[in-house]
């Protein structure tokens, strides 16, 4: 920018930029690079699409130029030649704090560090193990992490502020799908019908985490009241498999590898994986506050791609063994590699003697399906976590950031699903998203 | 005879700690597990077996085994998740020494104002009354709230422990000096400052020390649970990371590690004590 002439009458005091639309000069020029990029790259493809001029002009005025566009862009990724053509430079912040528990639901987010996939998109990220559900809530809320692995209800409660101050948290994918298990202790080997369990005590990770849900909902279908007939108590999974040699518990809807460990311990044998309950069901998620998206857009695409690029990885049954070979060090999870190995390939002991083979045990679909957030708001609902009337549609469209997950999956090569909803069954009753109210009302044990 | 004495006493010490270990041996046997001996092979491997596991309580010599791999190389740091015992161990001991440090620039002018003056000891008696029997633990939630970073809460954890016995015995220190010594003072007519720094601080000081000594015991206490908590760095969670793992050995390991540190930090309190001690 030049100097401003001094004795200009019509000379602009306001700090604002030249065109008046942005914040400050720096601002206007960043769109304006950006801008430029954009017509950059689309001229280039243009051009190499249709080199005679004349022909370019009748293809755009026969068709119209939206048209056009919407055709290329569906065979070329504009938006991932865009980011490329970005420079590095234009992050916002490169130093982040992710926080996670060391369990194999987190095991996208954490193999995108050893892999480097943070490092490609210019980001210097430290992963900081925490101690349980509450402290990474507390952290995100306090910004001492800037993103975490968090469960998939959890960005739900804190946008809502139940169990919490309200403090809007989107989720950018879902970490894992499937891949918990209820576990028991051996002296109930003999007692594997849900309907004799009064009086058990249940550990749970958090409430607001979808293992409470299904436990719940596993329990109340079998005729069983989790609120009076059982209790359930919040252990973090860490502590899990401790508590249940103590005896303090006589088992635990947990996450991996903890129903594992406490097999290859010889305290526990699973009783069911949860994708008996609801084959599909989300468990963990990415979350990060709405505030540091607004604040870092360009970090946030950067952060988006890396753990989208580490999903697509986690997803393929090839690298599950090495899988379970990086995240055995103390560093991440410190956990066996034997423990790790037959979550991930799900070829696993039983702890009854039976060798089972299940490979959809985990899955790492990222994608952020709004019913899936409809389902978790429908038994928050059903066990009185939110009163009154629930905004199904609002709550989930504004934290579950399904637009983005599909914008970003298609930037980096990955297919993402058309519809943004689905119906599924869950302990073979079909869950219809545009009828969660009629759902929650359907169910004989509640607390509403 | 006092050098006779010890050489006993730490013959009998030795005996003990030589019988400790060999009851610790014998109660670890490595028994033979015949419960799955019939099942097939695959599911053994499954389970682990034949492989070294961290099943039963560790023998002494597991526990050896983790001693001197962590004291070999003390300062590793591999990752922000696993560093060195070194490191750990510094990492807790900053965290006291502020927090520490903070309490006694508080508590010893507050203490001697107190000791004092009669009407501020009256006035100030029922809030450390209830304040000093709160579990400092309890102060977490509320201080990770509104302190809004966890090791800055830490740090608060531990002021708040160690702030009671050393306002209590300073306050008591300064308020029982000898009216003797105090009135020669007056006869003299020291000015007051003099007086508190002349005659009533070398005085009380064998009590303040007391006091010191029993908050650097109580603050090394609770930073090993407030770091299981609050996690990141430091001993406590060194322990709490392997207890995830049910790696008894490296807990073993840690805990005489926190054991053989409070015991210097007490050392050092004894010694400085007995540098302010007078006779009579």
């Amino acid at each position: 920018m030049s100097l401003n002439n001094p004795f200009d009458p019509n000379v602009i005091l306001h700090s604002g930029c030249s065109c008046g639309q942005h914040g400050s000069q720096a601002e206007h020029e960043l769109e304006e690079t950006e801008a430029l990029n954009r017509r950059v790259i689309e001229t280039t493809v243009m051009r190499a699409l249709f080199p005679q001029d004349a022909e370019r002009r009748r293809f755009l005025s026969t068709v119209g130029a939206s048209t056009a566009w919407a055709a290329i862009s569906s065979l070329i990724p504009f938006g991932a030649l865009e980011a490329m053509a970005q420079e590095k430079g234009s992050l916002e912040k490169k130093d982040l704090k992710i926080g996670f528990i060391p369990i194999t639901c987190a095991s996208p987010l954490i193999m995108a560090e050893p892999l480097g996939f943070y490092k490609k998109e210019g980001l210097n990220v430290s992963m900081m193990k925490t101690a349980g559900w509450a402290l990474i809530r507390d952290k995100v809320l306090n910004k001492e992490y800037d993103a975490s692995h968090m469960l998939a209800p959890m960005p739900l409660a804190i946008s809502m502020g139940v169990g919490s101050n309200a403090s809007p948290t989107s989720v950018m994918t879902i970490q894992n799908i499937n891949g918990q298990a209820i576990v028991l202790a051996p002296k109930h080997k003999n007692n594997r019908d849900p309907k004799n369990w009064k009086g058990f005590k249940f550990a749970i990770p958090f409430e607001f985490s979808i293992h409470n849900m299904l436990l719940r909902y596993y329990l109340a279908e079998h005729g069983i009241n989790p609120d009076t007939d059982v209790q359930l108590r919040v252990v973090p999974p860490p502590e899990m498999v401790a508590n249940l040699r103590a005896g303090n518990i006589d088992g635990f809807l947990g996450p991996d590898p903890v129903n594992q460990r406490a097999v290859y311990d010889e305290v526990g044998f699973i009783h069911i994986l949860s994708r008996e309950i609801w084959d599909g069901h989300p468990c963990c998620s990415f979350a990060i506050p709405a505030e540091f998206i607004k604040q870092n857009p360009n970090t946030f695409a950067a952060l988006y791609r890396s753990i989208l690029k580490a999903a697509a990885m986690a997803r393929d049954p090839k690298n599950r063994s090495i899988m379970a070979e990086v995240l055995a060090p103390a560093n991440y999870l410190n956990q066996p590699k034997a423990v790790l190995e037959q979550v991930l390939t799900g070829k696993f002991a039983d702890g009854l003697g039976n060798v089972k083979n299940v490979p959809e045990r985990v899955d790492y679909d990222p994608f952020p399906w709004y019913s899936m957030a409809y389902w978790i708001l429908s038994q928050m609902k059903r066990w009185g976590y939110i009163k009154g009337e629930v905004k199904y549609k609002d709550i989930a469209e504004k934290v579950y950031l399904l637009t983005d997950a599909r914008k970003y999956m298609t930037e980096v090569g990955m297919t993402p699903p058309k519809e943004s909803m689905k119906k599924f069954k869950v302990m073979g009753k079909e869950f219809d998203p545009l009828k969660a109210d009629a759902y929650v009302d359907s169910f004989a044990i509640k607390k509403v | 005879m006092p050098s006779k004495l010890s050489l006993h006493a730490a013959l009998i010490s030795i005996l003990i700690f030589a019988i400790f270990l060999g009851a610790w041996q014998l109660a670890t046997q490595p028994k033979e597990s015949s419960a799955l001996a019939g099942a097939d092979a695959e599911y053994a491997a499954l389970m682990g077996k034949g492989a070294e596991k961290t099943d039963g309580f560790p023998p002494p010599v597991k526990v050896a085994r983790a001693f001197v791999e962590y004291l070999s190389d003390p300062f590793y740091d591999k990752g922000p998740n696993d560093k060195g015992i070194g490191i750990q161990l510094a990492h807790s001991l900053g965290r006291v020494g502020l927090g520490f440090l903070l309490a006694v620039v508080v508590a010893l002018p507050l203490g001697f104002a107190i000791g004092m003056s009669p009407l501020l000891f009256r006035a100030f008696n029922p809030f450390i009354q209830v304040l000093k029997p709160i579990s400092p633990l309890a102060w977490m939630p509320l201080a990770l709230y509104s302190l809004k970073d966890s090791s800055i809460s830490g740090i608060f954890v531990i002021f708040i422990c160690s702030i009671w016995p050393m306002l209590i015995n300073t306050a008591f220190g300064v308020a029982s000096v000898r009216r003797d010594w105090i009135n020669v003072a007056r006869t003299l007519e020291v000015n007051p400052l003099r007086k508190a720094f002349l005659v009533i601080l070398p005085a009380a000081a064998p009590t303040i020390l007391t006091g010191m000594r029993i908050s650097m015991g109580i603050a090394w206490l609770v930073i090993v649970a407030a770091e299981m908590l609050v996690g990141g760095t430091g001993i406590g969670y060194f322990v709490w990371n392997e207890w995830n793992n049910l790696a008894l050995p490296n807990v073993i390991f840690a805990v005489v590690m926190i054991g053989l540190v409070g015991m210097v930090l007490d050392m050092f309190f004894g010694w400085l004590q007995k540098l302010v001690t007078y006779r009579e």
